[in-house]
């Protein structure tokens, strides 16, 4: 329990964040069109993607010897990175299509 | 002063991707919206290579990274570009997957240096671990399932349900037990525990239900992301985290209203276990379903003032996309009024026939949700069933007894005629009995979608 309070008196900024984001995000997107579905979703997968972050950090904090973090951060941007730019290209695939039958 | 100007860095990457998803969400501005999130996260990634950590970074560890994110790079970008536009659901759900295994990866290696004094810590880890990893095997099960891989009844195993129950409540004791006393064996436990546990959790959800499912998995890896994104004080990987959560979980709400099912109804997975027996048959109730041949269908659609086509599965296996524009373009010249009824769960995605058909141009103004479909069905002369089963099944409406029961779906049969394109009787991926199929203004066309649509095609040319 104090472990909590202290947690919570330390990260209260973060909680405000979430608190905040999570209503935020609520609110942005509620009103999707049927038409924007799939794109929203591969757009916002792509985002998810910003887990390469953690991962950056994670081996530029590593020891050179340290094998372990090195080949599994590693790993961990190769997928990252699959995810946020397939994530983004297929998106804009997509959405390419629905531009150019608007012209027409 | 360096530092203050990357953080200021990184509160921009924020808004950009708040507003890129404002953006994502309206047609006009949506491929905008896409492009600034993905300036956004260049920007966020550019950042934390540079970002001052306390301490040199070795060169050797960015030579690490730079492979790694070349690699990334390359596999992304090549499979985004070769993917087929019906193969689209396969591909959201294995990108998915792997964000939510990257996550397991920092979770992980996170476990094995944390203070193990610090229970909430440790506890932020295993929670980040475990979402991360029920979306990491469930994504990739769902993929199987989509690509035809692995077929639903392979993975059902009886009793699923309490299976499942048992999984779940063995993944959290054994996550307490960790957070309680970390040991190497109970990490080895809990890894093993989350990822069968994801993969048999979306073991029994399947065919209708699978948009349901893809919009949940989204929804966790933002989860996953956001809180890795605790464990690393970075507050852009929680706002985007957050965010995907949020928007996940928004179209898995969608998806359930759709189906006018609750969620927890479609994660036990009651559609398709139940209803099953002596569902198949090309004869119900004495009735049995007629066939129609090329010719008569041209005729009919030929002759006719208004058509609707439901798009549904079978167009994207068949990839009938095109064929389908060709026959609506072929019809408008014969002055037919040509519109297409999209039900918010035909096909396999959110918005899966939107794409489909945005992929052979057909214009945005022709495609007709569910209210506006059945508003104009009644009036409607002829509709074109292409692949679709279960949105447009009158059990839905009065058999309380059938597993769709209660599902809005398209009421085709107050049309005057509805032709019903399956490559045969048998149920759809649901696995319940329509019978639709059975009514005296419905008639059978036998055969792959794209075939029978090319012959109608030309049948159809040859009328002149």
């Amino acid at each position: 329990m104090e472990q909590l309070t202290q947690f919570i008196g330390a990260n209260l900024i973060y909680i405000y964040l979430i608190a905040f984001t999570v209503l935020l995000g609520f609110e942005v997107i509620s009103k999707v069109p049927t038409v924007l579905h799939t794109p929203l979703m591969s757009g916002a997968n792509a985002i998810s993607g910003v887990v390469i972050i953690g991962a950056i950090i994670l081996i530029r904090t590593a020891e050179p010897d340290d094998m372990i973090s090195l080949v599994f951060g590693t790993l961990g941007i190769i997928l990252a990175m699959i995810n946020v730019v397939g994530g983004f290209t297929v998106t804009d695939r997509m959405l390419e299509m629905f531009k150019k039958k608007k012209k027409a | 002063m360096y530092k203050t100007l990357l953080d200021v860095g990184f509160l921009l990457a924020a808004i950009a991707f708040i507003t890129g998803l404002r953006r994502l969400s309206t047609p006009a501005t949506a491929r905008k919206g896409n492009i600034l999130a993905g300036i956004a996260m260049v920007g966020a990634i550019v950042i934390a290579l540079i970002y001052p950590l306390g301490g040199e970074t070795p060169a050797v560890n960015y030579g690490w990274i730079a492979g790694g994110m070349l690699i990334g790079s390359a596999i992304g970008w090549m499979a985004a570009k070769r993917v087929q536009m019906t193969a689209m659901p396969q591909l959201v759900s294995i990108f998915n997957g792997l964000g939510g295994a990257c996550a397991v990866l920092l979770a992980v290696l996170e476990m094995f240096k944390a203070s193990a004094d610090y229970k909430l810590g440790i506890a932020i880890s295993v929670f980040t671990l475990i979402v991360g990893a029920v979306s990491f095997t469930g994504s990739i099960l769902a993929y199987l399932k989509l690509d035809g891989k692995v077929r639903d009844k392979n993975v059902i195993l009886p009793g699923h349900t309490y299976i499942n129950l048992i999984l779940l409540v063995a993944t959290l004791v054994i996550a307490v037990l960790y957070t309680m006393a970390p040991s190497q064996a109970l990490l080895v436990g809990l890894i093993i525990l989350s990822l069968v546990y994801g993969f048999s959790f979306v073991a029994p959800i399947g065919g209708a239900d699978m948009p349901v499912v893809i919009s949940l998995l989204n929804s966790l890896t933002g989860i996953s992301a956001a809180t890795a994104g605790f464990i690393y004080g970075n507050q852009i990987m929680i706002i985007g985290g957050i965010l995907v959560g949020a928007s996940g979980t928004i179209l898995t709400v969608l998806m359930c209203q759709a189906m006018n099912r609750s969620l927890l109804n479609v994660i036990i997975g009651g559609f398709g276990s139940a209803g099953s027996g002596s569902s198949a048959g090309d004869s119900m109730d004495g009735k049995v379903a007629k066939e129609v041949s090329s010719y008569d269908a041209a005729v009919m659609l030929n002759y006719s003032t208004s058509v609707m086509i439901v798009p549904g599965y079978g167009l994207a296996v068949a990839q009938a996309q095109k064929v389908c524009k060709e026959l609506d373009e072929l019809l408008a010249e014969n002055n037919v009024d040509v519109n297409y009824a999209i039900h918010p769960v035909a096909g396999r995605m959110p918005g899966h026939m939107n794409v489909l058909l945005a992929e052979a141009d057909v214009p945005y103004s022709k495609l007709k949700d569910l209210d506006e479909a059945n508003a104009m069905l009644p009036a409607t002369d002829v509709v074109v069933i292409v692949g679709a089963n279960d949105v447009v099944n009158p059990s839905a409406l009065d058999d309380p007894g059938s597993p769709v029961y209660g599902m809005p779906v398209l009421k085709v049969w107050e049309a005057k005629n509805v032709i019903i394109m399956k490559r045969s009787m048998s149920p759809g991926y649901a696995g319940i009995q329509n019978p639709l199929f059975f009514n005296d203004n419905s008639s059978m066309f036998f055969g792959d979608a794209k075939d029978s649509i090319n012959k109608l095609v030309d049948e159809i040319k040859s009328l002149g």
